[in-house]
């Protein structure tokens, strides 16, 4: 097995051309996993963990913010990055131990795709961009298209995931996360509601209740029908279970060993409702 | 947690908090644990396992293997050259498995090679032709005469009836339930690890090994090999927890087998996910259990029927079932009862030894009775139990009186008079609410529960069983060194050792000597038995070289002896002002001293299930405060009270160690820790989907030792390590039932049994 450690992207692409074959490692937080359990057996890695330019954040002149694929968790839990997106904060905050959110990221979640990734909910919410780049060419590409299904998504061999793009919304954003304990757990059943009070719009996606992530966009317009999500009242009790219960509906959970597809439904259904509670009394 | 009071004492003798000798090395990172060891010359060893629950072997073909390049040998059934079995009960679990496999993850066959790689590859390489078979893996339908029997021992491993009192007797009340309690594992961090030398010749092997019994891993290992005992030597190798989990051989056999084919050492270590295959498990449970009582509260009769399902092989069900049986009825008084027990074998992965052994199930199932009498008598969860409290010279089921001290009201008094915590503040850490990290709950989202659980727990082996301990000191030059083959396996006897050498013997400098098979049995670490036994060992050993030491400064200094005493670090005369250290009254002598410490002898149980087959017992009260997320089914334990009769405080520091460690693995066990199984299969072998409680989840213990020395215990000390993980799971359920209303009838509590 050959492990290239490119300084820079353009090194990291020339390796990826010399090696198509490679398979890019951020944090390694998952891939790892899958290697110590010989359910993956590269012939040749890149490890992307030293290309500084993939390790920064930037605040755009349009209101929007773009992360590099290889900041780490634990810098979206504080700081500027909690102030500007504090729904990828609590996310983060979510994934794995303080050693994991060291090392793992957003690149990472993105490159395996799974429906229980952390950060991907709030990236649907925000109708992240996500930048690929290959040797001759860059693309954009929303979330929405980029995960295609259970760990699968719309990146091609020759490209690198370099970062997300997403807007800096004025309104309340929230994220919520069920586990079978309280720190350090895969995913149940997870949901981010975010408010952008000038468009008047309300966003919610599911993660572990379906083969991706899971916008229930049916949902956010019966709610929109309902209310003012721009004014700052307290939402009426009966509108939120119903939201809830309208979420619920969408999600499209299954039985495994971690749980079960009744609770799974019923779980994303009360984080809907309590997550727009919380956004109305903010 | 709680905090420890440190007890600054100028010398490390029993009382004080004496710290760990390996505890730095073990937080930095450099104690050497088995899978640390390391040899010139070695080989990696791997084992093939079965992929099914029960099939038949229809053929193996390990030409490809041997093919590859760097391996050096591939064994199988055929290559065992003694006994083709082992078990710490019933020898009937194949060290391979050759004509059927009987659960998923069965050895069928070992490799040796140059690498952990290679021993892969040549894994793979290996063909095994199976008939898969249907598994069974229902107690009920297994244990039928009419039901396949899936081992020629037959499928039931054992069934006990207990007949007591009055078995028609009734009361004014009855109240009864069906318990269903869970697979839950040690899920000790320290890796089954071990490294056997062959000796040159081959008539020979030396195996370290982490362990809780090395004399009976010896024995084991001796009759598979076909070798004297002395033979084979083991010694201990760096444990990283046990809990039940090492006391059956899991890589030992194909270890040494491994080395004495290949004539090189022999490394063999688990990963993670092979440990969830590789080590019993704790037994699942069902228990239906019946209490008749009068108006006023007290326990008239008992009915209970208990179906433990052992997995596939016998491991320690058979005591694992007569624990669960004859502790039927808690610690209450109780005249009349009538239980019927059963081991089973089924096609699912064998169970043994846990943290509570068959104890653990029974507490579940009496605790849970005892709230449903309490509302039935219109009573406090306290005050049924006071009612009801055993004390000694109380009669067991089994008509076995309870000599031991039995301070069970004032466990429950003591208990009750901790402070309740804090209810939640107004600017209480989300981190702190059920769901924690997750931030699924609002405030107002969240109910607290009280609940309770009180139990009592047998101590050392029981039935027969004389498990004695050994120890040796030697005193020389003002320094003591203790040679014993116990088991250090995180409880803390490396510790306790020492304070006891430096107590009875007035030294400071205490060396402790490999713990191996070059002195006699210690027994094994487990049943809360090594500080009450080789404890009483080790401190017979120093008293015996303390009458020598008495002799010879006697001698020197023309005084009886019988006049002499210890004093701090000085040998003084009680009536007269002679003084001398114990440094200077032991250079250039040497004294040493073997000492074997037995228990009282203990009885079978007649076809009525009496006898007195017990040794000695242990008492705990414990009172959980929960947080529950009703809407959502999850579980913060806010506050775990505790009282616990320990007989004596031998170091205070160990002594809460062992509480809060074990109130963290029965809260495991009530709301998270389970193998899912599914038709034989295993669902979840990794910490990602096993889960254990993590800091977020443990709760805050707040305990009270109960130091009523125990006058059969030579230090006057019980075993503290089971109790604390026994009743603790039923108070949490039954706090959480108080919170949400909910039956709760099965541990673990998973977030849908509260919420749909």
């Amino acid at each position: 097995m050959t492990v290239a450690i490119p300084l820079s992207i353009r090194e990291a692409l020339d390796a990826l051309s010399n090696t198509p074959d490679a398979r890019l490692i951020q944090g390694g937080t998952d891939m790892m996993v899958e290697i110590n359990f010989n359910h993956l057996k590269p012939h040749n890695m890149i490890a992307l963990r030293r290309v500084q330019e993939l390790r920064t954040w930037t605040k755009n002149a349009d209101n929007t913010l773009t992360i590099g694929s290889g900041v780490p968790y634990q810098e979206m839990e504080t700081g500027e990055l909690k102030q500007l997106v504090p729904a990828l904060a609590e996310a983060a905050r979510t994934v794995g131990s303080p050693q994991i959110r060291a090392a793992g990221t957003l690149g990472g979640n993105l490159g395996t795709c799974s429906p229980a990734g952390d950060g991907l909910p709030v990236l649907f919410a925000l109708d992240a961009i996500v930048h690929l780049q290959s040797a001759d060419a860059s693309r954009k590409l929303s979330i929405h298209d980029f995960m295609v299904g259970v760990k699968r998504n719309a990146r091609n061999a020759n490209e690198i995931i370099t970062g997300v793009t997403v807007p800096l919304l004025d309104g309340w954003q929230g994220y919520a996360k069920v586990g079978v304990r309280n720190a350090m757990v895969i995913s149940v059943a997870s949901a981010c509601l975010a408010i952008d009070k000038p468009t008047r719009s309300v966003r919610i996606a599911l993660g572990a209740v379906g083969p991706t992530i899971i916008r229930c966009r049916d949902a956010e317009v019966w709610l929109s029908e309902q209310i003012d999500i721009s004014a700052s009242t307290a939402i009426d009790a009966a509108v939120a279970k119903e939201f809830g219960r309208r979420v619920a509906l969408e999600s499209k959970p299954i039985d495994d060993h971690r749980s079960t597809a009744e609770y799974r439904r019923h779980a994303v259904g009360v984080l809907a409702q309590r997550l727009i509670t919380r956004a109305s009394s903010s | 947690m709680s905090t420890v009071k440190q007890d600054v004492r100028a010398r490390d003798i029993l009382g004080a908090s004496a710290l760990r000798p390996d505890g730095v090395a073990k937080v930095t990172g450099s104690f050497s644990f088995s899978s640390d060891m390391w040899a010139e010359n070695m080989l990696w060893g791997a084992t093939l396992r079965s992929p099914h629950p029960y099939a038949r072997i229809i053929s193996i073909d390990t030409t490809p293997a041997l093919l590859i390049s760097g391996v050096s040998a591939v064994l199988t059934a055929k290559d065992v050259p003694g006994k083709a079995t082992y078990g710490l009960i019933s020898a009937d679990q194949p060290v391979f498995a050759s004509e059927f496999v009987r659960y998923m993850g069965e050895p069928v066959a070992v490799v040796a090679a140059d690498h952990p790689e290679t021993c892969r590859r040549a894994l793979a390489a290996i063909i095994v032709n199976y008939e898969v078979l249907t598994p069974i893996v229902d107690p009920e339908l297994a244990m039928l005469a009419t039901t396949e029997q899936i081992h020629p021992d037959g499928n039931l491993i054992r069934h006990q009836h207990i007949k007591h009192g009055d078995p028609h007797a009734t009361g004014d009340i009855t109240v009864e339930g069906n318990y269903t309690i869970g697979m839950q594992d040690q899920a000790f961090l320290g890796l089954e690890a071990a490294m056997a030398f062959p000796d040159s010749g081959g008539n020979g092997v030396e195996l370290h090994i982490a362990t809780q019994w090395l004399h009976e891993d010896r024995g084991q290992i001796a009759a598979c090999l076909a070798l004297p005992e002395d033979n084979v030597r083991l010694v201990l190798g760096g444990v990283g927890g046990a809990f039940g989990a090492r006391e059956d051989i899991s890589l030992q056999v194909h270890c040494c087998l491994l080395a004495l084919r290949t004539g090189k050492p022999i490394k063999m270590q688990y990963s993670r996910e092979e440990s969830f295959f590789g080590h019993v498990h704790r037994h699942p449970a069902k228990i239906w259990m019946k209490h008749h009582a009068n108006k006023d509260g007290k326990i008239v009769k008992i009915e209970s029927r208990m179906v433990f399902d052992g997995g596939a092989y016998t491991s320690t069900s058979p005591a694992v079932l007569i624990n669960g049986i004859t502790h039927t009825q808690g610690p209450y008084q109780c005249d009349n009862a009538v239980v019927d027990g059963y081991a089973v074998r089924t096609n699912n992965p064998p169970c043994g030894a846990m943290r509570g052994f068959g104890v653990v199930q029974a507490c579940f199932a009496h605790e849970s009775q005892m709230d449903l009498l309490a509302e039935a008598c219109g009573l406090s969860a306290v005050d049924i139990r006071l009612k009801n409290a055993m004390r000694t010279g109380d009669k067991l089921v089994t008509g076995q009186i309870v000599e031991s001290v039995a301070p069970v009201e004032r466990c429950i008094r003591e208990t009750d008079a901790i402070p309740m915590p804090d209810s939640m503040a107004n600017d209480a850490d989300v981190l702190e609410f059920p769901g924690g990290s997750g931030r699924t709950a609002d405030r107002h989202n969240i109910v607290r529960g009280v609940g309770w659980g009180v139990s009592i727990k047998n101590l050392m082996y029981s039935e027969g069983f004389d498990d004695y301990a050994t120890a040796r000191c030697t005193l020389s030059n003002g320094v003591a060194s203790l040679k014993f083959a116990t088991s250090e396996v995180g409880q803390g006897f490396v510790t306790l050792a020492p304070q006891i050498a430096r107590s009875v013997l007035g030294v400071d400098d205490v060396v402790l000597e490999t713990s191996d098979t070059q002195i006699g049995s210690a027994g094994s670490t487990s049943a809360s038995r090594q500080t009450w036994m080789s404890g009483g060992a080790v401190d017979g050993a120093c008293r015996l070289v303390r009458e020598r030491l008495f002799e010879h400064v006697g001698k020197q200094h023309n005084i009886d002896p019988i006049r002499l005493m210890v004093e701090n670090t000085d040998v003084i005369d009680t009536v007269g002002t002679f003084r001398i250290s114990v440094a200077d009254a032991t250079q250039g002598i040497t004294l040493s001293e073997t000492f074997e410490h037995h228990h009282r002898k203990t009885e079978d149980l007649d076809e009525n299930g009496q006898g007195n087959c017990h040794v000695a017992f242990a008492f705990v009260a414990h009172r959980a405060v929960v947080d529950v997320d009703i809407e959502l089914g999850l579980v913060k334990v806010v506050q775990i009270a505790t009282a616990q009769d320990v007989g004596r405080v031998l170091n205070p520091l160990s002594a809460i160690g062992q509480l809060e460690g074990g109130i963290a693995q029965g809260l495991g066990l009530a709301v998270m820790e389970e193998i899912i199984m599914d038709n034989g299969k295993v669902k979840n072998p990794s910490f990602t989907d096993y889960l254990l409680p993590t800091a977020l989840d443990a709760p805050r213990v707040v305990a009270v030792m109960i130091e009523e020395p125990e006058p059969q215990a030579p230090l006057g000390a019980k075993g503290i390590g089971e109790p604390p993980c026994i009743s603790v799971t039923p108070a949490i359920v039954a706090a959480i039932r108080a919170a949400t209303g909910k039956a709760l009838l099965r541990v673990p509590v998973r977030p849908q049994d509260i919420c749909l």
